[in-house]
């Protein structure tokens, strides 16, 4: 954000629809999940689950994780039925 | 015809990533399973609370919807107006397409202190579809204890210790009292089960006129649990009879999801550090006096069912 507050909106109005992917919070992650795509059934109950809008699926099949902003939680570890999801400590 | 998740994913998601929710946040979870269903021709009315702090951090937006907040109090209120502004507009032929119109807030925004907003958004009559999204305390302010945490929970109002075993009073049945306004649709859902939550969703947004629906939303911050258990929490709740999953169609009763072994209601508490305290001697009481409003709560629902039918 580069305007001073003179430039900004009045109101506190936000003109910019999900601008807050602009905020990456990838980095409060302590453990990170690693997919094991052998064992990926695709059911996307990791997508379903995922707080953080950070399961990246296209056309129906599950591609990753958007570790820019995957916090870290292990939902979709703890949830995939055939555990093709494992947390790993994160490196710094 | 179950939701088909393929299809859901296709679509961008409009809670947007990069919200400042805690790691494993319940309430989040919510977020994304009812804009998957209400889609991108939808104006959501906030009211104060975890999701509207995290989402909305100038100058920065988690929505990809129109979104507005004004109070803690006044969510329903605030979404009355933009509604009847949208009637009139309609009138006037300025406006054609199908809109829908959703109002969210946590327990504290509903339970307590909006309570009187809603309730007259409701008896008005007005087309909208009112969302709580239930963490069972003040979560975004520092779990303090709302008209919705349970029996026995500790809070930091609430602190258990020698004088007092955590919260000493039972929640509101809020679900109830909405319903009680005879409004066409009130439900209870889980994020858990997340079919059921969207098809509650799906209908709420074809009904005519006032629907709510009351959604258990677990923090691993309030609850004090590790955040990858936030679903299994959840599922535990519906489990246990603690967080039965049903509507009030019309005034009629239906269980939409009854566990075929329902099991003790400990195992939900035993989960959460909010209850540990329970676990002493002293306290074990409360455990068993907790069950046995949890099974009175559960059979009077089986006979509302059968008085419905
Ligand atoms: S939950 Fe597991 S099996 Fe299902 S899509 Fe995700 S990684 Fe694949
Ligand atoms: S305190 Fe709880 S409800 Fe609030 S953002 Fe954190 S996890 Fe979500």
């Amino acid at each position: 954000m580069k305007e001073g507050w003179k430039e900004l909106p009045i109101g506190a109005i936000i003109k910019e629809a999900g601008s807050s992917i602009k905020f990456e919070t990838g980095d409060w992650r302590t453990r990170k999940p690693v997919l094991n795509k052998e064992k990926c059934i695709n059911c996307l109950f990791c997508w379903v689950f995922c707080p953080d809008s950070s399961i990246i699926v296209e056309n129906g099949e599950m591609k990753g994780f958007l570790y820019s902003h995957c916090k870290g939680c292990g939902i979709c570890a703890e949830e995939c039925p055939v555990k093709a999801i494992e947390m790993v400590k994160e490196e710094v | 015809m179950p939701f088909d998740l393929k299809e859901l994913s296709k679509e961008k998601d409009l809670f947007a990533p990069g919200h400042r929710a805690c790691a494993g946040c319940g309430p989040a979870i919510v977020m994304r399973q009812i804009m998957a269903v209400a889609g991108k021709d939808t104006v959501v009315g906030f009211a104060t609370g975890c999701m509207e702090v995290v989402s909305t951090i100038f100058p920065y937006t988690a929505w990809r919807v129109p979104y507005i907040h004004v109070a803690f109090e006044n969510a329903a209120a605030v979404i009355s107006g933009v509604e009847a502004a949208y009637k009139a507009l309609k009138r006037k032929g300025k406006i054609n397409k199908k809109i829908n119109f959703i109002a969210i807030a946590g327990d504290g925004g509903t339970y307590d202190i909006g309570i009187q907003a809603l309730s007259g958004a409701l008896e008005r009559g007005h087309n909208f579809l009112y969302v709580c999204y239930d963490n069972q305390a003040y979560m975004n302010t520092g779990i303090q204890r709302s008209g919705a945490t349970p029996l026995g929970a500790h809070t930091t109002t609430s602190p258990a210790g020698d004088v007092i075993p955590g919260k000493v009073q039972w929640r509101k049945d809020l679900t109830e009292i909405v319903a009680a306004h005879g409004i066409p649709y009130a439900a209870q859902a889980s994020p858990s089960h997340w079919n059921d939550l969207m098809e509650k969703v799906k209908k709420a947004l074809e009904t005519e006129g006032p629907a709510f629906i009351n959604v258990l939303a677990p923090c691993p911050v309030g609850w004090y649990f590790s955040p990858e258990r936030t679903i299994k929490i959840a599922k535990l709740a519906v489990d246990t009879l603690f967080w039965p999953l049903y509507e009030v169609e019309n005034g009629k009763h239906r269980i939409t999801y009854k566990p075929r072994k329902p099991k003790p209601v400990e195992e939900w508490l035993k989960e959460q550090g909010r209850f540990r305290h329970l676990f002493q001697e002293k306290n074990r009481w409360i455990i068993e006096e907790f069950q046995r409003q949890v099974n009175e709560r559960w059979e009077r629902l089986l006979r509302l069912e059968e008085a419905s039918l």
